[in-house]
């Protein structure tokens, strides 16, 4: 992929006011026909800056980085204060909840299982499968604790981010 | 600020640091790679005009997602935030899988062994787990659209 066929700047090069050379960096992620998309991450991240990132990037990459970065500037201009982050908030939240579904689903399963394996000793396994129901319902709600302790601690220090994301 | 030293934006740039520094209440010169981090990905300039846009009583939320989004796009400088958002999208998805297969199992057990049903919970209408089912669809379309057309 090279610069521009000669007969149009990128996008960026148009905003930028400058020649596209035929080995323009951004040339191939930003097309004349779409400005919209240069003008928005230039304007949140910054020309200078996304060609540094690009430059660190093998050519094979480049392409999902803009998009990613295109995505993460779009969510920022819609929200100044949380951008992206609003987003992962909302599906942390999403996940926890999901989580207590799927615990409590299994909860009953479980003992509608023991009911039925046993149903002359029901007043006896229902406690116990109450029990163990209680149990994995402790252990997911544990999971949900510390869960919920990690990513809150990885708003509040980002640099926590590394063992969140694995 | 300036008098009992830089903060981490001014002490990264090497200048003066103003008593009205914009930058000083959410840059401390304790955390000095928080700041190198936002300084390489969005540049001081950008962050200052960010900042500068938001009411104050906002700013250090949003200098704390500014630098979030910061350090996850230098440990993963493809996809930054954008790659937690796909993993949570499909945690999102596999929980919902497992639920629809517990419920499954439910509703089948509930229609192989009727006569088991010794709590009003379990008397419910097998359609109750459908209309679940739709709400968690629901959801689930709303996280997607909420995700961006990334």
């Amino acid at each position: 992929m090279g610069g521009s066929s000669g007969s149009s700047p990128c996008a960026s090069c148009k905003l930028l006011r400058r020649r596209c050379s035929k080995d323009c960096i951004f040339a191939p992620y930003f097309p004349p026909n779409d400005p919209h998309k240069f003008a928005i991450v230039h304007k949140v991240f910054g020309a200078s800056n996304l060609s540094k990132m690009l430059q660190e990037l093998p050519v094979n990459q480049r392409g999902d980085a803009v998009s990613s970065l295109v995505y993460e500037a779009n969510a920022r201009v819609r929200d100044p204060v949380y951008g992206c982050v609003g987003t992962i908030s909302y599906l942390q939240n999403q996940v926890s909840e999901l989580q207590l579904q799927l615990a409590a689903a299994q909860a009953e399963v479980l003992s509608m299982q023991m009911r039925q394996q046993k149903p002359h000793l029901v007043e006896q396994d229902m406690e116990t499968s109450f029990h163990m129901a209680g149990d994995n319902f402790n252990s997911i709600s544990h999971y949900i604790a510390v869960a919920s302790n990690l990513s809150a601690s990885v708003i509040q220090d980002p640099l926590k981010i590394e063992s969140f994301s694995t | 600020m300036s008098s009992f030293g830089r903060c981490a934006a001014c002490k990264y740039l090497r200048r003066k640091c103003p008593q009205d520094c914009i930058l000083a209440p959410y840059f401390p010169s304790s955390n000095p790679q928080r700041f190198a981090c936002v300084h390489k990905i969005f540049g001081a300039s950008n962050v200052t005009k960010m900042l500068q846009q938001v009411p104050e009583h906002l700013r250090a939320e949003a200098a704390e997602c500014i630098s979030y989004e910061a350090i996850a796009r230098v440990q993963d400088p493809v996809y930054g935030c954008v790659g937690i958002i796909t993993q949570l999208q499909q945690q999102i998805v596999q929980i919902h899988s497992e639920i629809m297969k517990t419920k499954g199992e439910m509703v089948a057990h509930h229609s192989a062994h009727p006569q088991h049903h010794t709590s009003p919970q379990q008397q419910g209408d097998p359609s109750q787990f459908i209309s679940i089912h739709q709400q968690e669809q629901n959801n689930f379309q709303s996280d997607k659209h909420l995700s961006g057309n990334f």
